[in-house]
């Protein structure tokens, strides 16, 4: 206790107004019913699941035996039978994610740009481009399968033709991507927004005067300025984009074939719906190891942009 | 900006909102037209006869769709999980934002990890873990799991780190301990940060699909958002129906929208600058 005050006043600088008076353990109080939560249902299945990927760990069966690594050694292995399905479902995640996020990073900013600035009925457009992401997964699901259908949809519809959206490739990349930006661009786009503003107004004069154009402040003025922000947007966007599900799940049902079926479609169809679980939980972990080395990957590009 | 330009630039943000905007109003006018219309082609925009029919059908009494014990389910639900966040990480995030103590920087580390790990992949286990609690099929499932995420917790931390100190040395000068503290003068405080909290939280779970698509098994005990995933597999080309359903679950999420933009949209832009 002694100890810790001591280090807080050298570091901290002033002694906060709670500490003094509070016995040792109360702040492990106030954290132990979230503690509680997040002990079981993030820590625990963390390491459960772990556990479980080294099993034959059939739901529906008494015996779970232990397997060691084999669940791991089949995604690797051409002759198994997850072999084609998983590689395929990463593929269609894989697909999914370089289409739709670069997209997600330049459209939004570009409408952020348009809405970066005082002008009446601002807050109107700006709540417009963002109302579909209030809207969750299932209704945008429902409503673009309707609205793209290839014979009834008011999409073919509009432009003419029998275009099939749902139903063939590449068409149904197009729909997936296309419903998607049009569902989160206003997410991204507000995020980009309070970036904006964040930039000194100053900056934007020094660059006028120094006489460079419109483009040469965009590139030294703005970007600069919305790193800390573009971070946060590339990683999220990427993660978002590779936890596609419901989008394929009601739009194209994975169709043609399984061309559509992401990643996390067939892990929940092999561990909930065919209770393999074993399998599924390697595949989870196979996959968020990936997705830990996108996210170490872009931070590294942003740090070594400094 | 001259006159022609000011034309030009407001014609872009419109034609921008009708992109957005026009198909939820596609959804609304589809559900009050007669099955026959809704398919027609070339499509009616304006409903020719417009007719309830649709909404008639979803809230029959013994139907297999039953979208009004739906509509509840999510509320309960929703709510339920707003509470417990609030209540959760409003506690946690008061010692993180205010004391010192030993092991808070790997907590904070531990929690911050979270982010970066995709939540569907912990869904087996998470499944295995509901199940032994007995809380498949049941309401539980969707209130109390999603409660451990940290955004909540690191939204509010942030949220107190802002408000002044002067107010709680007062009170603490008055002999008020750390609870007093907590409950009469943080909180009070906090009302925008915790109404925010609160509004993101309850349209979060209203709208969840992949987890109760896969705890939840009995129709009676299903949210909207499995139920409209049953309407598609039901009603197949009978639109209205389908996109009444929709509307069901958009009306809450769009009010709540409308009413509190503001809480909303700075919310959601302060959780992306914490990156």
């Amino acid at each position: 206790m002694t100890m810790l005050q001591e280090r807080e006043q050298t570091e901290g600088g002033q002694v906060s107004p709670g500490m003094r008076r509070n016995a040792s353990f109360t702040p492990y109080l106030f954290l132990l019913p979230y503690f509680l939560l997040f002990g079981t249902f993030m820590l625990a299945p963390a390491v459960y699941g772990l556990w479980i990927s080294l099993h034959d760990w059939d739901y529906l069966l008494p015996g779970k035996p232990f397997v060691g690594l084999d669940n791991y050694q089949a995604l690797f292995d051409p002759a198994s039978a997850v072999y084609d399905f998983f590689w395929q479902s990463m593929q269609a995640t894989g697909v999914f994610t370089a289409l739709s996020v670069p997209l997600l990073l330049v459209a939004p900013l570009a409408v952020a740009l348009l809405l970066n600035r005082s002008f009446p009925g601002r807050t109107f457009f700006r709540a417009t481009y963002f109302a579909p992401y209030v809207l969750g997964v299932a209704v945008i699901g429902v409503l673009w399968r309707f609205l793209l259908d290839p014979n009834l949809g008011a999409v073919n519809a509009l432009l003419g033709g029998s275009t099939p959206w749902t139903t063939d490739l590449p068409w149904a990349w197009f729909s997936l991507v296309g419903v998607t930006v049009w569902w989160t661009l206003g997410f991204n786009a507000v995020i980009y927004l309070a970036g904006l503003q964040d930039i000194p107004r100053e900056l934007y004069e020094a660059a006028r005067i120094d006489g460079g154009g419109k483009w040469a402040e965009f590139r030294h003025v703005t970007l600069p300025g919305l790193r800390p922000v573009l971070l946060f947007v590339v990683i999220n966007t990427v993660l978002q984009a590779a936890n596609m599900f419901g989008q394929s799940y009601l739009i194209t049902q994975g169709a043609p074939g399984v061309e559509t079926r992401t990643a996390i479609m067939y892990i929940a169809q092999t561990g909930l719906r065919d209770f393999k679980m074993g399998s599924a939980a390697a595949m989870s972990y196979l996959l968020t190891l990936a997705l830990l080395a996108i996210s170490l990957i872009i931070f590294r590009l942003f740090r070594t942009r400094d | 900006m001259s006159r022609v330009r000011g034309i030009a630039w407001y014609t872009v943000l419109l034609g921008l909102s009708l992109i957005f905007i026009a198909p939820l109003v596609w959804m609304l006018l589809t559900s009050i037209k007669t099955p026959g219309e809704a398919t027609q082609l070339p499509p009616t925009v304006l409903p020719q006869d417009p007719t309830t029919e649709a909404y008639g059908t979803l809230f029959e009494t013994g139907s297999q769709t039953p979208v009004l014990r739906w509509f509840l389910n999510s509320m309960l639900a929703a709510t339920g999980q707003a509470v417990l966040v609030l209540i959760v990480a409003s506690m946690a995030a008061y010692p993180l934002a205010r004391m010192q103590f030993r092991g808070k920087n790997l907590f904070f580390g531990m929690i911050l990890a979270t982010l970066f790990v995709p939540i569907f992949t912990l869904i087996i286990p998470n499944f295995l873990i509901i199940d032994r609690l007995g809380w498949l099929d049941t309401l539980w499932a969707l209130i109390v799991p999603g409660a451990a995420s940290a955004f909540g917790v690191f939204f509010l931390r942030q949220f107190f780190e802002s408000l002044p100190r002067e107010l709680e040395e007062a009170a603490v000068l008055e002999g008020a301990n750390a609870w007093q503290v907590f409950t009469k003068v943080i909180l009070p405080l906090s009302k925008p940060g915790l109404a925010t909290l609160a509004l993101i939280s309850f349209l979060s779970n209203w709208n969840d699909f992949i987890w109760p698509i896969y705890v939840l098994f009995s129709p009676e005990s299903f949210t909207l958002p499995p139920g409209l995933g049953i309407l598609q597999g039901a009603y197949t080309i009978n639109y209205p129906v389908v996109m009444a359903g929709a509307a069901i679950a958009s009306i809450p999420a769009l009010l709540l929208f409308v009413l509190a933009q503001r809480y909303i949209i700075e919310g959601v832009s302060r959780s992306g600058l914490k990156g």
